[in-house]
């Protein structure tokens, strides 16, 4: 598919198509992010304190590191090299 | 309570700088035509660091700075609902908005509501999605002026001048420079939340005897206080976590100034890198939740309203005045006040976006000029603003609380135009328009049907529906945007079933799939239009 199929919009000049498609397997990792901090009978639990916090805060504050763990490991691993 | 002079000197001299900032970031990356993406998206060419910045400065509001810790503080664990949401919204959207980038690159489109019109096929449905986008943001910019006024309030300034001065300055410097002036600021904002939080983190717990202390009396606290308030999740709120935290994290990436941040981008590589990196953010605002919990460690009284009820929103600032000298709790409070400023600029300048693009252009000057356009919505975003000024001055701030959180809920029914769309077009373009009303009239029935024991109301009183009302026999309580959209998606597939079986006209498609993978390279091409790259910050 080319630029010519959208005659009556042209594209502006600078932008290229390097893909097809944002297909991958590494996509499936993003469900881990997604999915785990909506499981709450994992996490609605006092114990075990780390520092002092209880299980129910410092276990959810570590989904948002896995959050950008996991992002940046299928960005990486989805990058084309150029 | 006396006024604060020392804190007051800080918040009015920081105050000055950024507006200052405001009115000089036209020069920044300066514009190299008179079009709407220059005014409005700053010629799409943010690249990783600053889009980091940038955007981190528009999602995280002064209201959330404020209100999640107040959530924490008057209603225990659900409150935290703020921290899955915060967590989940990027990976959930981190492909989908590479596609939306890559479109609206492509054509050019500006707003949500361009892409669905050029998608479907229908200036109808891309009215739809604007009116529901200019709705929906309005009280939240609201919001942003309450952060303000609870920090007003805790400094002892009563009478709301200060926040028309300070709403006329925003205006003035986001007419000027569109979004350069709170891209600029956000640099300011995120650098004042890094430092203050990171000292408040550690100072306040040593002051406070520990987080086993704290943690402590949050416990003790929530035994002895009515049910739906605990210091876990209970049967009946687990659900409404769950549906809260999952519609939040749609939702916020369907607002216009969400929309607005990622198109200031540009590549498809600085959109992911961007997702990639604002969890931690994400993190940051978990740290500012737990100032709910230090506050009832702190035994914290919030300030009573003009209503006469305590608002809680003024915890946070309280807390900020007993544990720090005030001068460190006059930055913390420029802190919440300039993070009031940046949103609020980009919401103002997204709504007007939607104004000018898919109302003004579309239906009463299909000829406007590109510098037409951009002079309508600069004069627009001051209207907006103007409204939600009067929204403040005029309406109960708890009501405009529960009209933000119905916001969310309606902002939600855009999902299967906008993102849906993003992947098929395969839903009819009259079943969308059809769902979109449906979803509104199950979130706006839900929220109807709650009460609000806060404010004494039966009705209009928040967003978490308790599905009794449905006959069932069960606490168990749901988000109404979750609601809302699982009926939305009913109708538009139901519909959808229907009118392709009639053979209805479904309309043109004038995006073609690889439009959808578009990109820039990360070198400058060839083509000379591209502005530099910015030489410092």
């Amino acid at each position: 598919m080319t630029e010519a199929s959208n005659s009556q919009d042209p594209s502006p000049p600078g932008l290229i198509h390097p893909t097809t498609t944002d297909r991958s397997p590494w996509n499936w990792l993003l469900l881990l992010p997604i999915l785990l901090p909506l499981i709450t009978v994992i996490y609605n639990r006092d114990n075990p304190h780390l520092l002092g916090f209880p299980f129910f805060f410092w276990f959810q504050l570590l989904f948002t590191l896995l959050a950008a763990a996991v992002s940046g490991i299928v960005f990486v691993m989805t990058r084309r090299r150029s | 309570m006396p006024l604060q002079g020392t804190e007051l000197a800080i918040v009015i001299v920081l105050f000055a700088a950024v507006s200052v900032l405001g009115f000089m970031a036209s020069r920044w990356r300066k514009a190299t035509s008179v079009s709407l993406d220059e005014w409005a998206l700053a010629g799409r060419g943010f690249r990783s660091w600053v889009s980091w910045f940038v955007v981190g400065g528009d999602l995280y509001t002064a209201y959330t700075y404020v209100a999640v810790p107040a959530l924490l503080f008057g209603s225990g664990a659900i409150g935290f609902y703020a921290l899955p949401y915060v967590a989940i919204e990027y990976p959930l959207v981190f492909l989908i908005m590479i596609r939306l980038w890559s479109v609206c690159k492509t054509h050019g489109y500006v707003t949500a509501a361009d892409f669905v019109r050029a998608r479907f096929g229908s200036p109808t449905l891309a009215l739809a999605v604007a009116i529901t986008g200019v709705v929906a943001t309005m009280p939240y910019i609201a919001l942003n002026l309450l952060g303000i006024q609870a920090v007003l309030a805790t400094m002892g300034i009563s009478g709301s001048w200060p926040l028309i001065i300070a709403f006329v300055v925003l205006a003035a410097f986001t007419y000027k420079s569109g979004v350069r002036a709170p891209a600029l600021i956000s640099f300011v904002k995120d650098i004042l939340v890094y430092i203050v939080i990171g000292v408040a983190i550690f100072y306040i717990p040593i002051r406070l005897g520990g987080w086993g202390h704290i943690f402590g009396s949050y416990n003790a606290h929530f035994k002895a206080t009515p049910p739906g308030t605990a210091s876990l999740l209970t049967g009946a709120n687990q659900w409404q976590y769950i549906t809260l935290a999952l519609g939040s994290a749609f939702a916020i990436f369907l607002y216009p100034h969400s929309v607005t941040g990622v198109l200031t981008t540009r590549n498809r590589a600085v959109v992911k890198r961007t997702l990639a990196a604002l969890p931690i953010y994400s993190f940051v605002l978990g740290l500012i939740a737990l100032f709910g919990v230090m506050a009832i460690a702190g035994k914290i009284k919030p300030l009573t309203g003009t209503n006469g009820k305590p608002n809680t929103n003024t915890v946070v600032p309280s807390l900020f005045q007993h544990m720090f000298p005030s001068w460190f709790t006059g930055l913390a409070f420029a802190m919440i006040v300039i993070g009031a400023l940046v949103p609020a600029a980009f919401m103002s300048i997204a709504s007007a976006n939607l104004f000018t693009r898919n109302i003004y252009k579309e239906y009463l000057r299909p000829q406007a000029s590109e510098q037409e356009q951009t002079q309508v919505s600069k004069i627009v975003s001051l209207l907006v603003k103007a409204g939600a000024l009067l929204f403040i001055l005029l309406i109960n701030p708890q009501f405009s609380i529960n009209l933000q959180l119905l916001g969310g809920a309606i902002i939600l029914q855009t999902l299967p135009s906008v993102m849906i769309g993003l992947y098929s077009r395969w839903l009819h373009r009259g079943a969308l328009i059809t769902g979109w009303a449906a979803g509104m009239i199950a979130s706006i029935w839900t929220f109807y049907l709650t009460p609000d024991p806060a404010l004494n109301e039966a009705h209009w009183g928040g967003t978490a529906f308790a599905l009794s009302h449905l006959g069932l026999h069960t606490d168990v309580e749901i988000y109404i945007g979750f609601i809302g959209v699982v009926v939305n998606l009913l109708v538009s597939y139901g519909v959808t079933t229907a009118l392709k079986a009639l053979k209805t006209r479904e309309g043109t498609d004038q995006t073609a799939p690889a439009d959808y993978f578009t990109d820039v390279a990360d070198r400058a091409p060839a083509a000379p239009a591209e502005p530099a790259v910015p030489t410092g910050a």
